[in-house]
């Protein structure tokens, strides 16, 4: 899991923390997570992102890019992210969430939070900027590729989308396999499927996808 | 950046157009404005002259969309207090609805069959027997309503416990989901509550007997729908009425917060504590004369 060779981005690494090696960003913690000398637990069970990189996914993170997060919730992960990214648009469209995700940004001077909703882009295409570097999904809702596709204006040519699908936002009596297949089909429309892994035992049900522009 | 630097006022530009650096209304272009193509936004802006460099232009966008969401945020959670209300309203209604026709359908199914349960419970007992004729298919069927009327009252209870604290955080904490919703009804909304003086806060949900008062036909009512609380219902009687105002006092806080504001303030509940904590010591301070004062008025 945890070779020599993992690529972490610049301002992501792998701390003793409470005795155990763990993924950790620098930053003022946002949900009670465990810290040690200034860095902050990345639970890759609580953060799907965090799996995708603790499962060695070639996430092509570098440190200090321009990222749209979709999904951002509470702002779980999207504060690790905004902790080691540059700019990071932060959408969220239900307003319980977005409460604590207003306070994760207090203390991040590049985390921009958008109460907006991730299948209209065209309602916050004129606040994010057009070439992100990375857009991160984790939308739980149905029509998860829709909202990829939709979003798809926003990235640099050379830019990924890293998206982890939930198969039972999509459909709980289907079989999460079909789900994810269906998934992919509807993405190759506007996106290039560079890798995909279940991320279990993290999370089950769901599938981690690194994906490209065609 | 070889794209049009001319960023005009129109659907498809920046939120920054036209827009002073300084201007409030910087949160509702956020808000409100659109374009359905994304374009390299702070080097526009900085070329328009909004921003002087891109981390200029960066700190405006955070400030800007942070009140933005701010705004937004409280105002769906606001609107979310009209279905608080509906819901609260819905499950008394549930409530009474069903104990009346789980009576009647137990009623009838004890002249039917053999053991004869009442309440919603017994209406239970009676909606899971299969029937055999005409009368018993009624008596079932009646009983069956019983039990969906109050299933359904249990669903509105559930809405009301998860909706409630996002609605108004700290009157939830501290009245519970449940007492919280129903003194938001009874004002008429979150912002008339928030806007009531704290003797009104009181007396909710006992207006005849406030009427009776003010006819001169009555006491003064110590409380209305904040007798439910524990804080007042396991005060001692002598001690109920400055107990009621106290609960009532900070009740009023916490509605007002939770309007102008939304935030968690934990100082709030801590002096409620205190405050009750020192009303209740009076009792151990004069234990003697309350000895066998019973819990009920």
């Amino acid at each position: 899991m945890s070779e020599t060779s993992e690529r972490l981005p610049a301002g992501v690494e792998r701390r003793s923390i409470e005795g155990r090696s763990r993924l950790a960003t620098r930053g003022e913690p946002v949900y009670g997570e465990p810290t040690a000398d200034g860095w902050r637990t990345w639970d890759p069970n609580r953060s799907k992102l965090g799996a995708m990189i603790e499962l060695g996914m070639d996430h092509g993170l570098v440190g200090d890019e321009t990222v749209l997060y979709l999904g951002a919730a509470a702002g779980t992960t999207v504060s690790h992210v905004a902790d080691f990214a540059g700019p990071t648009y932060a959408v969220e469209f239900a307003a319980r969430p977005a409460r604590d995700l207003l306070s994760a940004a207090e203390t991040r001077d590049r985390l921009i939070p958008l109460l907006k909703d991730a299948r209209r882009p065209e309602t916050y295409g004129h606040v994010v900027e057009a070439d992100v570097d990375a857009i991160i999904q984790d939308v739980a809702t149905r029509g998860q590729a829709a909202v990829a596709v939709r979003n798809a204006r926003f990235l640099a040519p050379d830019g990924r989308l890293l998206l982890a699908v939930k198969a039972r936002s999509e459909d709980v009596t289907d079989a999460p396999a079909a789900v994810f297949e269906r998934t992919l089909d509807r993405l190759r429309d506007r996106y290039e499927i560079r890798e995909t892994e279940r991320l279990d035992p993290y999370h089950e049900d769901h599938l981690g996808v690194i994906a490209t522009l065609r | 950046m070889s794209e049009d630097t001319d960023a005009t006022n129109g659907p498809d530009g920046g939120w920054f157009d036209g827009l002073d650096p300084e201007d409030d209304d910087a949160a509702a272009a956020i808000i409100e404005g659109r374009a359905e193509t994304p374009r390299g936004w702070p080097t526009l802006a900085v070329d328009s002259g909004f921003a002087d460099d891109t981390d200029d232009y960066y700190d405006r966008l955070r400030a800007a969309a942070t009140r933005a969401t701010r705004r937004t945020v409280r105002e769906r959670e606001r609107a979310d207090d009209r279905q608080l209300i509906h819901a609260v309203r819905a499950m008394d209604d549930c409530e009474r609805t069903a104990n009346e026709v789980a009576e009647r359908a137990t009623e009838w199914a004890g002249a039917i069959f053999d053991t004869a349960p009442t309440g919603v419970d017994g209406a239970r007992d009676v909606a899971a027997r299969e029937p055999n004729e005409a009368a018993e298919r009624r008596a079932v069927s009646l009983a069956t309503r019983a039990v969906d009327l109050a299933d359904e009252r249990d669903e509105l209870s559930a809405y009301i416990e998860r909706t409630a604290p996002s609605v108004a955080p700290n009157l939830s904490a501290m009245a519970g989901p449940e007492l919280a919703a129903r003194l938001i009804a009874l004002a008429g909304g979150l912002e008339p509550l928030a806007k009531k003086p704290s003797g009104t806060v009181q007396v909710l949900g006992a207006e005849d007997a406030l009427f009776a008062h003010l006819a001169g036909r009555a006491p003064s009512p110590k409380h209305g729908v904040i007798y439910t609380h524990d804080f007042v219902r396991n005060t001692r009687p002598a001690d109920r009425g400055s107990a009621a105002r106290a609960f009532a006092g900070k009740l009023t806080l916490a509605a007002r917060v939770d309007h102008y504001s939304g935030e968690l303030r934990a100082e709030l509940h801590e002096d409620l504590r205190e405050r009750i904590a020192t009303i209740r010591a009076r009792a151990d301070s004069e234990r003697a004369d309350t000895e066998g004062v019973s819990a009920d008025e």
